[in-house]
């Protein structure tokens, strides 16, 4: 039955806590996981000293950041260098807020659904949140006053905007699919199995290729290596957020880390089943396995986030728009045509 | 009590407006650029409280988050630098402001007495992806088309414009 107007709002309230304080965390201790497991790749320890592993690292970041001089250099454009981490990190945040992390729950009668909220336009939302996150780094180096910032936060957007149209595609097929852009009904759909032990996961329905053409195109959405040119440090200094520091740089810190979250998220819900997986167990463990299959399947995601970090060179950028523009969209372009005709028979 | 939905339309729309007038009213080109954001983000507001999801969604997509981009992206390119005032402008600004004033007052008392104030219920006029997949694919198949190969056409001479055959900047990335 529906909710009462004051326990809706009082409902949404904890649950948008909830999703904040799980996401900072995550985008915390992705971090500490990066500089770990890279560490690692190149034969080095990483942060140990911090607590056992290290793992009071990021606590120990965060304090230097909020203690580190606030510099604001003379020669900006204020109010926009100001505004710009900010807009980074709000477009970061928000678009969390349509992902489902798992199914419903049943409280005192009420059923109440393990998301913020659901929208039926969620998957379009999240495209168009991202597609406005590119402000902040586009104004951050232009308001920045300062020819590498400049530069970088030029690439950033010629990058993203080039590489959101291959993104958008490659979503297509999956939409076509599953007949709408809820992303609670289109993880539904992926329940059951073929023929008993595959389980009936888009990336095994048909949507193969566009999987890797989403893959690519979200490491280049979120500025990754091996398309991390917008802060490619041996020729920019540190591209659009040179002249940050501070909280100020964190948030586009935080924001960076949120992204890869939300695209990990949207990943496992639209090629991976979302939350579906063996369900065993009393009661309370099989309510809460779909939350842990679901988490289990973000990580490997940030941990691929990671391992190709550790493993590719960073390219060229005539490369990166000859590969977004002449290889990533016409394949994209093939495999809408291609689902479409297969739906269609 | 004016209704919560009553509210929150008035707000988008006064963001709207005041968006509007602060596009005219900054000088330099990158606030301008911005302000239009706002007022796009605001129409995609008002569109969804109308019920138009999908058309909120996609105002988003489209222009907030890719024209405007480019339009920013290009301010940025040229550097272009604060708007000179000149004797055309104080004539523009005397002329134009009432002006317009008197041409949206006609628009809105024509429409009023065409249209009345009687309101349509949220979710009766096409709103859901599938019905104007419907309307486009479908009832209106033939004009969504011929739109459509007018842009390509659009598309194709911004790129013969722009492309000089004997400069080398069209082999740079060979």
């Amino acid at each position: 039955m529906p909710l009462p107007l004051y326990i809706f709002i009082f409902v949404s309230v904890i649950k948008s806590l909830i999703v904040l304080v799980v996401l900072l965390t995550a985008v915390a201790y992705t971090v500490w996981l990066e500089r770990k497991v890279v560490g690692r790749m190149q034969n080095r320890w990483g942060p140990t000293r911090v607590g056992p592993f290290g793992l009071l690292q990021p606590a120990a970041d965060g304090l230097k950041f909020l203690f580190k001089e606030d510099l604001t250099p003379p020669h900006v454009y204020k109010p926009l260098f100001l505004a710009a981490p900010m807009m980074a990190l709000i477009c970061a945040l928000t678009s969390i807020s349509v992902i489902p992390f798992g199914n419903s729950i049943t409280i005192f009668g009420y059923s109440i659904p393990f998301e913020i909220t659901d929208v039926n336009i969620g998957l379009l939302l999240i495209l168009g949140v991202t597609s406005l996150g590119v402000y902040g780094v586009a104004l951050a180096g232009w308001s920045s006053n300062n020819k590498y910032s400049l530069l970088g936060g030029l690439r950033s957007s010629a990058q993203m905007v080039s590489y959101e149209i291959a993104l958008g595609l490659s979503l297509v097929g999956v939409l076509i699919q599953s007949g709408s852009f809820s992303l609670r009904t289109i993880v539904d759909e992926q329940g059951g199995h073929f023929w008993g032990f595959i389980p009936r996961w888009n990336i095994f329905h048909g949507q193969f290729i566009g999987f890797f053409i989403y893959l690519i195109a979200a490491y280049a959405e979120t500025n990754r290596i091996p398309f991390d040119l917008p802060e490619a440090e041996t020729e920019l200094v540190a591209g659009y957020h040179t002249e940050y520091s501070a909280m100020k740089f964190a948030m586009f810190f935080m924001a960076e880390y949120a992204n890869m979250i939300t695209v990990a998220c949207v990943a496992t819900l639209l090629f991976f089943g979302g939350w579906h997986g063996p369900l065993f167990g009393p009661r309370l463990l099989e309510a809460l396995l779909p939350l842990f299959w679901f988490g289990a399947k973000v990580f490997c995601f940030i941990f691929l986030y990671i391992w190709v970090r550790g493993t590719l060179p960073r390219f060229r950028y005539d490369q990166l728009m000859a590969f977004g523009w002449k290889f990533l969209l016409p394949l994209a372009i093939a495999n809408l045509v291609a689902t479409a005709i297969a739906v269609a028979w | 009590m004016p209704s919560l939905h009553l509210i929150l339309f008035l707000a988008f729309g006064a963001v709207c407006v005041g968006g509007a007038i602060n596009l005219l009213a900054q000088r330099h080109p990158i606030n301008s650029a911005l302000s239009l954001i706002a007022v796009m983000a605001a129409l995609a507001g008002e569109y969804l409280l109308l019920g138009a999801e999908f058309v909120a969604a996609v105002q988003v997509i489209v222009y907030a988050g890719a024209v405007m981009v480019l339009f920013v992206f290009v301010i940025m390119l040229l550097n272009a630098g604060v708007e000179e005032e000149t004797k055309g402008s104080r004539v523009a600004i005397l002329l134009g402001v009432p002006g317009m004033l008197t041409g949206s007052v006609l628009v809105a008392w024509v429409v009023l007495r065409q249209a009345g104030t009687e309101t349509v219920a949220i979710g009766a006029l096409p709103g859901p992806p599938k019905d104007i997949a419907q309307l486009l694919f479908h009832d209106f198949l033939l004009p969504f088309e011929v739109t459509s190969v007018l842009i390509l056409i659009a598309i194709m001479g911004a790129v013969v414009l722009a492309s000089k055959p004997d400069s080398p900047a069209g082999k740079a990335d060979s």
